[in-house]
């Protein structure tokens, strides 16, 4: 295991357990710096422990306790500071305290983008210049947003805690969300692939710590079913490659079948929700051996389980469209395009697609082009040229 | 007759004092109560629509919605706070800002 190895696995829990331990996010944060600085120079000299986390947890309690007690002027500090001396020893017994990392770094009182950063830097141990890097704003920028969320928490008094069981139901979606955020943001961008790497990491975390949350193993599934096509999504020069024309054999089969084991893991204990029911969509394209034994049928009954937002009903309707034909398919997404979705680029292509299948070329052209003029990414409007070519030449 | 002072500013005032105007005004017995409040960057806006509790992240910031009312709570932490503000019936139709009172350090006091 290298020292890199140790870090991830390690950052997480010290800062978890000193900011229980001094209910200040700064100086815990400081002082797990200052463990592994130590650990890095004593390592290879004295040997690694046999508890590496122990160590390291113990090492930086240490520093704050010498810090806190430099800084202790009342009474009420030195109390405080003698309490955090009868923790029990990590050696022995090392409460697992991420969880409520997890939760309080979600809390919905934050803003989304603030329970990101804050996840990455204190859960995963990114640094502040990474994080910023990643979400393409100065390294000041993030600088300010994590101290700013770091003294909401300590001021407006966001409890260190996991919710009790009558807040679960709401919180824990909470913490899902920022997850899958991570995910997709990584999964959108060729360029940011370390984020969706974090974002399963974090969620086996969750998993493991939430053993009995079937949507967090859902979550995780949804994430591997996922990242198992990552590397068939783009063609060498950098063109989208849609589901129907990826390379199956490419794709990472045992991390399908790790998905799927675990989705059915989750759904057999009988409680689904939304991140079960589109891992499970995720899963009938993932073991479709060809696009042709697609079972589109169930994957439009999934997205009916779905809550309908204008998204889910324009995949819905390309589910149904592609199990009842793309003339059902095209009423659908023509019932959809006075609605809220108006100028969002995927209606247009999904429009286009449908009327390219039943042969109709020019008007699945004027559609491709408007497609492409509303385009977000580079890959896409490469994809969408390629169509649109292709419907040209066709007319 | 009663009334209730609403002290507006931008933040560049934040640290300024009071210039012994508090000190004047309990000398005077005028003052029941009154306090600091925490910068708006650690407000939490509540608001419940159709049942569902929708937190923000900041002060409320509805042109429309004018102050209409105030409570001091004394509870255990945010969680409860959302949780008792989420239950005052303006939640429902308007927006509940919680703001933290500024705690001087002990002594200061």
């Amino acid at each position: 295991m290298t020292f890199e190895d140790v870090y991830r696995q390690e950052w997480g829990q010290v800062v978890a357990t000193l900011i229980r331990l001094t209910g200040n996010w700064e100086l815990a944060e400081e002082c797990a710096q200052e463990a592994f600085a130590a650990a890095l120079e004593r390592w290879p000299r004295d040997g690694v422990p046999d508890k590496p986390g122990a160590w390291l947890t113990t090492t930086a309690r240490n520093r704050a306790f010498d810090w806190l007690r430099r800084e202790a002027v009342g009474s009420a500090k030195l109390q405080e500071v003698a309490a955090m001396t009868y923790e029990p020893d990590p050696q022995y017994d090392v409460p697992d305290d991420r969880l409520r990392l997890m939760f309080t770094c979600c809390h919905p009182a934050l803003a989304m983008e603030a329970r990101v950063a804050l996840t990455l830097r204190t859960l995963a141990g990114l640094s502040t210049a990474e994080i910023a890097r990643a979400f393409l704003v100065p390294e000041t920028t993030m600088s300010k947003r994590l101290t700013r969320a770091k003294q909401k928490i300590q001021h407006a008094g966001i409890p260190y805690r996991v919710p009790p069981a009558h807040l679960l139901p709401e919180r824990t979606p909470a913490v899902l969300a920022v997850l899958y955020l991570l995910f997709n943001e990584g999964y959108s961008d060729v360029v940011r692939t370390n984020l969706s790497g974090e974002a399963i990491r974090l969620a086996r975390l969750l998993v493991q710590l939430m053993p009995d949350e079937p949507e967090a193993a859902g979550l995780l599934a949804l994430m591997l079913l996922h990242d198992a096509r990552r590397d068939t999504r783009l063609t060498a020069d950098g063109v989208l490659v849609t589901l129907e024309d990826q390379d199956r054999t490419r794709w990472d089969h045992t991390v399908i079948t790790a998905g799927v084991d675990l989705l059915d893991a989750a759904l057999r204990r009988g409680a689904p929700g939304p991140y079960q029911v589109q891992a499970a969509i995720a899963a009938c394209h993932a073991t479709a051996r060809t696009a042709g034994d697609t079972d589109w049928p169930q994957i439009a009954a999934l997205y009916g389980q779905l809550k309908q937002t204008p998204v889910i009903a324009l995949n819905r309707a390309v589910a149904i469209g592609m199990a009842d034909g793309p003339a059902v398919g095209l009423r659908l997404v023509d019932d959809l395009a006075a609605g809220p979705l108006a100028g969002y680029h995927l209606l247009p292509a999904t429009r286009a697609d449908f009327l390219r299948r039943l042969g109709r070329f020019p008007e699945a052209a004027e559609d491709y082009q408007e497609a492409l003029d509303r385009a977000a990414t580079d890959a896409e409007r490469r994809y969408l040229q390629n169509r649109l070519r292709e419907v040209s030449v066709g007319a | 007759m009663k009334y209730l002072l609403m002290i507006c500013g931008d933040e560049s005032h934040a640290n300024d004092g009071c210039g012994g105007w508090s000190e004047e005004m309990e000398r005077r017995g005028v003052v029941e109560g009154g306090a600091g409040l925490r910068p708006p960057t650690e407000a939490t806006t509540v608001r419940v629509r159709d049942d569902e509790l929708l937190l923000t992240d900041g002060p409320f910031a509805e042109t429309k919605e004018q102050i209409g009312g105030f409570v001091l709570i004394d509870c255990a932490d945010l969680d409860e706070a959302i949780e008792i503000a989420a239950k005052h019936p303006a939640a429902g139709y308007g927006t509940i800002e919680i703001r933290p009172v500024f705690v001087p350090p002990p002594g200061v006091v």
